[in-house]
């Protein structure tokens, strides 16, 4: 049998980071091969590498027995390779046809001619049984066809070889079944599948073989006849699992939060969630547990005061905060880690010392007596969290965007807990980062509540909310469904609450 | 390496500056003019005594034009329509000024009160449409320099312009009265012999120190850089955003009302269809050139002034002087060129030494 695909000695640096390191991986033609790792394992480089979008530093690519050298995904392309990405690269004012016939053609004066490419793509669609119609416009299509739609565009430009990042992140279970199938039958004529995905189930259900990357190396191949889910998890985590160690509970009754009956409407009339109740209190972690999209994101940003709430009460301890704007309520000790750093949690081309003050511009400690900024405060301060939190940096003039990921986010939590707030929201506190970062920001957030911090925890990642938090609700379209202690709870528990399979 | 990125920052336009004078000396050398000769002149031109004033005089308005542009561009705002907001503040300041008797002190006051006012306000209506309307400040600074000119030609014309036996003149407002008129420094310098320099200029010193002061040092210059550099960001620290753009449309437009009063109080007197227009859109071009720095505008508006004026003595040699606006627009260019060439080298650097703190432990 060929090799569809052989990658020796792979290697790729990012600044403090070894994304990729020494990647030895051979995928045989005709294959559905499963890359699986957590988040920051490494998969998207390699496939970034593989799909020409990267260079990598050293080693060699091979594609069918023969090595490339790719700079752009179009060498890629040219040697039959081609990405579905997770999120759908489409225009919802084009048709089928015209999405998939996008960018093939020089732009040029000469008129389409759309029918010769309809019958093309008739035909790919019938050969492998993936039914689309051609004339359907986007915005009318689901989920599942509009990845069907990016599948063929693919296959379309002759790719033999698919590379699917977390296709199944974006599907109901339905949906992921029909894929399933299409993949099988694409398997069957030949194609090769390269499928990343850190959800085992899935993978153990599609993959011929498996192979697992943890800290940017790969660990190990294995066919998945031949492995069991809880093998597989352990490879993938490692020897020392890192979940947060559990701690006492504390008791305090004070409250930190209260929100009662709240009801919020999106922009487009849409219902962003309704009738939340709940309370943290001081010295508790509190996590939400739900599928992106499910109305957390607008439920903590209408907390912090970014999102108009329609109708119910927030208390902050013992105060009202519903009429109170972003600034006044961060003054009432209201902190907030947004889920993404970069573009909503630091001023990026801003030096540390002055993104320290982020969020306490009126906070009077960085006040001179004339009411205007203490710049020199702000230099103290950031030194503080760079020191506390361990924030790999030169110093407190290097701008965020010279920082990897990990370094950038604990200087986030760091200035969020810093000045001791009662209340903290915390959006991803640890998504896309390195374990050590992560078990750090995790300690410093157990400290914080120890020392009688509310948080609220908001978390993709579900061993991160079992662990770190005293209670979990479960958000489905809006709507707390379930209240679980994290002693009873297992990520397929909250997964099954989460997706609506279990009420 | 605080001191390192100083310097290098300063590299950048000294850089710039050779680019420009290279490229200007091939532009001459390819039209067949000497170019040593014709920057020689220029220069033997420029730093005599009257053309010094003269520089200096044209650089005040300038300046405050490029300082209202300046404020928009921190927070990420194009007030393109600088033009029209100090043109409607300079012809309603004019006249009022002209119909009020009052002492100098509170006389001048006035004047400048109402200019920076009404700039202001005209200013806060493409605010207003951004934050109301989603209509973006482009297009509506736009409108608004078209809606503002023709607004002001109807006023001036058929409102403030009083038309006596003398059909010839061209519409005007009365002319302000001596309490009115800032006087000129030359008097308390002890320069004899050479034009005005404007009083005015004290003005634009102190719209230097006020600029940085709002904008580096307060909480709401803060809040302006931040939505600037990350609306987002800006937002959840607690910034809001339809305050922010109504208030730097303003803080813009105020700055805008002050571009007209260097030549209204100082030796026009009075606002005619002559009255001088133009600088609003000069002003974007020396904001570009400063970097919206304080300093950086001040010499950039003092170096394009120098330009100007210096161009002047061209034709008397027979060099074509629209050399000039072509040196002028290879100086911008180059000048954004090179700070773009010189930020992607410091933070290069930054990455590197940062990278270089992680793999030392």
């Amino acid at each position: 049998m060929t090799l569809a695909i052989d990658l020796s000695k792979i290697s790729k640096s990012f600044p403090g980071v070894k994304a990729n390191d020494d990647i030895n991986l051979k995928i045989k033609e005709g294959t559905i091969h499963a890359i699986v790792g957590e988040n920051g394992a490494g998969k998207s480089t390699l496939m970034k590498i593989l799909y020409g979008m990267l260079k990598q530093d050293t080693g060699s690519i091979n594609i069918f027995e023969k090595e490339v050298n790719f700079s752009s995904p179009k060498d890629a392309i040219t040697e039959g390779i081609g990405m579905v990405h997770q999120h759908f690269m489409l225009a919802d004012n084009l048709s089928v046809l015209e999405s998939i016939i996008l960018g093939m053609d020089k732009a040029s004066l000469k008129v389409l001619n759309k029918s010769k490419y309809r019958d093309e793509i008739n035909e790919i669609t019938k050969k492998y049984s993936m039914p689309l119609n051609t004339e359907s416009m986007i915005d009318e299509l689901g989920v599942g066809e509009k990845q069907r739609v990016e599948i063929i565009k693919v296959l379309f430009r002759g790719a033999k070889i698919l590379i699917l990042d977390e296709p199944t992140a974006v599907l109901v279970p339905q949906e992921v079944k029909e894929l399933f199938t299409n993949l099988r039958n694409l398997k069957e004529s030949g194609v090769t599948i390269i499928f990343i995905s850190h959800k085992l189930d899935e993978v153990l259900e599609i993959a011929d073989e498996i192979s697992v990357m943890r800290g940017g190396k790969h660990i190990d191949t294995v066919e998945s006849s031949s492995v069991s889910k809880t093998e597989l998890a352990e490879m993938m985590i490692g020897q020392n699992l890192p979940t947060p160690p559990k701690r006492e509970k504390n008791n305090l009754q004070e409250k930190a939060l209260v929100v009662s009956n709240l009801n919020a409407m999106e922009v487009n009339g849409r219902r962003a969630f309704s009738d939340i109740n709940f309370s943290i209190n001081k010295g508790e972690v509190v996590g939400i547990a739900g599928v992106e999209g499910n109305g957390q994101r607008e439920l903590a940003e209408a907390i912090l005061g970014v999102f108009p709430v329609e109708e119910g009460d927030i208390f902050l301890g013992e105060n009202k905060i519903n009429n109170l704007n972003t600034r006044n309520r961060r003054e009432q000790g209201l902190s907030f880690i947004p889920e993404d750093r970069q573009s909503q949690g630091l001023l990026m081309d801003v030096s540390l010392s002055e993104n320290v003050i982020l969020g306490k511009q009126s906070s009077t400690k960085y006040k001179t007596k004339f009411n205007n900024i203490k710049f020199s405060q702000a230099s103290v301060n950031a030194n503080i969290v760079i020191e506390n939190f361990d924030v790999r940096t030169p110093g407190n003039e290097t701008l965020p965007l010279a920082l990897s990921g990990g370094n950038q986010q604990k200087f986030v939590v760091g200035r969020e807990i810093e000045n001791k707030p009662s209340l903290l929201i915390a959006s991803q506190p640890t998504r896309g980062i390195d374990i050590g970062a992560q078990s750090l920001i995790w300690n410093k957030l157990r400290d914080a509540r120890d020392e009688g911090l509310g948080v609220l925890l908001i978390s993709a990642d579900l061993d991160e909310l079992i662990g770190l938090s005293d209670r979990i609700f479960v958000i489905y379209q809006g709507n707390i469904v379930k209240d679980l202690d994290p002693e009873d709870a297992t990520p397929e528990i909250l997964g099954s609450y989460m997706t609506g399979l279990k009420t | 390496m605080k001191l390192s990125l100083k310097f290098t920052t300063l590299l950048a336009p000294i850089f710039a500056l050779i680019v420009a004078f290279g490229l200007s000396t091939l532009m001459l050398y390819l039209i067949g003019e000497d170019p040593f000769e014709t920057f020689k002149i220029m220069f033997e031109y420029g730093k005599s005594g009257k053309s010094i004033i003269s520089i200096l005089n044209r650089s005040v308005p300038l300046y405050i034009s490029a300082v209202a542009v300046a404020v928009g561009f921190k927070m990420g705002l194009f007030n393109i329509g600088v033009e029209s907001q100090y043109l409607m503040g300079s012809l309603l300041s004019a006249a009022l000024g002209a119909a009020v008797a009052l002492p100098s002190i509170l006389h001048i006051s006035l004047i400048i009160f109402v200019a920076v006012l009404s700039s202001a306000l005209w200013a806060a209506i493409a605010g207003y449409l951004k934050v109301k309307k989603g209509v973006h400040e482009v297009i509506s600074t736009i409108m608004l320099n078209y809606i503002g000119t023709g607004l002001i030609a109807y006023l001036l014309a058929n409102i403030f312009f009083e038309k006596v036996e003398l059909s010839t003149t061209a519409p005007q407002t009365d002319l302000l009265p001596e309490s009115a008129r800032i006087p000129s420094l030359n008097n308390f310098l002890g320069i004899e012999d050479l034009p005005n320099l404007h009083g005015f200029i004290i003005g634009a010193v102190l719209v230097g120190i006020l600029y940085y002061w709002i904008v580096w040092k307060t909480s709401l210059g803060f809040d302006l850089r931040a939505t600037g550099s990350s609306p987002l960001a800006a937002k959840f620290s607690g910034a809001n955003p339809a305050r922010l753009t109504i208030l730097a449309m303003m803080i813009s437009g105020g700055f805008a009302g002050l571009v007209g009063m260097a030549p209204l109080t100082g030796y026009f007197y009075k606002y005619t269809t002559d009255f001088p227009s133009g600088l609003g859109f000069a002003g974007i071009t020396v904001a570009l050139l400063g970097r919206n720095h304080p300093v950086g505008m001040a010499l950039g508006a003092i170096l394009l002034s120098f330009l100007e004026r210096s161009a002047q003595i061209l034709d008397l040699y027979d060099v074509p002087k629209e050399i000039e606006k072509i040196m002028q627009a290879v100086i911008v260019l180059s000048v954004v060129v090179a700070y773009e060439v010189v930020k992607r080298y410091v933070t290069n650097k930054q990455i590197k030494e940062a990278s270089r703190v992680v793999s030392n432990d």
